[in-house]
């Protein structure tokens, strides 16, 4: 049988009173790239839409990004620092049963050089204006990513948040 | 009474997930980054507002020098051809 490709490596479901943060930790140092898949949403109740961010081994230092943002009506690009972001829903006006989808996939996460990563993600409600966001990712860090952890940019992360992390392997 | 917040660390090579509650350090760092944010979200609407300022003002002058808004369009659109 020939070796997998993608494997899951772990998930977790966020329960009622939501979290602060979701960290996989004792991540296998076995696979070449790794790729955390998030059905997100947030408790802010301030607007239908929200991000969240990755950190790596216990830190949101040494990350930048950059982003290219659609609403339905305009498109935008701007960059920052303190995370590898991604489009989430919040908990306001319109986002009754709505989650966001994103998926962060990072290259040659064991490498001893800068880590990349790539965002698609999307916020989904049910107004008018929904965002989509595709992110550049860097963490300028040499060493090996061993955790990882999403945060909500606003509030905790909503119960029924899912968040699976997969492992894959190019050989 | 603010509940403390909780952070879930899933390990992936038992598969156990542990809820636990946030360190005064993390509550701290976890507060500093939310005001930043809003710092930041804040600069940016100012200068979107600053922004929409200048292109009315300059829309304007236009229309007083005889231009209509569809001219006006016009010139927008052939300099985003």
């Amino acid at each position: 049988m020939a070796n997998p490709t993608l494997v899951q490596l772990a998930t977790t479901t966020v329960g009622s009173g939501g979290v602060s943060s979701v960290t996989f930790s004792s991540i296998p140092q076995t696979y070449t790239d790794l790729k955390l898949v998030v059905s997100g949403k947030t408790d802010y109740t301030g607007a239908a839409y929200d991000l969240g961010y990755v950190g790596f081994n216990g830190v949101t230092t040494n990350l930048s990004f950059i982003r290219l943002q659609g609403s339905g009506s305009a498109a935008s690009s701007t960059s920052g620092t303190g995370g590898i972001f991604f489009r989430a829903n919040a908990s306001g006006t319109g986002s009754t049963n709505t989650f966001g989808n994103a998926e962060i996939y990072i290259p040659n996460y064991t490498g001893s050089t800068n880590k990349s990563a790539s965002v698609d993600s999307v916020e989904e409600n049910n107004g008018t204006e929904a965002y989509t966001g595709l992110f550049a990712g860097l963490w300028s860090s040499t060493a090996a990513i061993t955790s990882l952890t999403a945060y909500p940019n606003n509030g905790n992360w909503a119960q029924y948040s899912t968040f699976y992390l997969y492992g894959i392997k190019n050989s | 009474m603010t509940d403390t917040p909780i952070a879930i660390e899933v390990d992936c090579s038992t598969g156990i997930a542990t809820e636990r509650p946030l360190t005064a350090e993390e509550i701290a760092a976890r507060d500093a980054a939310a005001a930043a944010a809003e710092a930041d979200a804040k600069a940016k609407a100012d200068a979107d507002a600053a922004k929409a300022a200048a292109l009315a003002a300059t829309n304007a002058k236009l229309m007083a020098l005889g231009l209509t808004q569809e001219d006006i369009d016009n010139l927008l659109n052939a300099a985003k051809a």
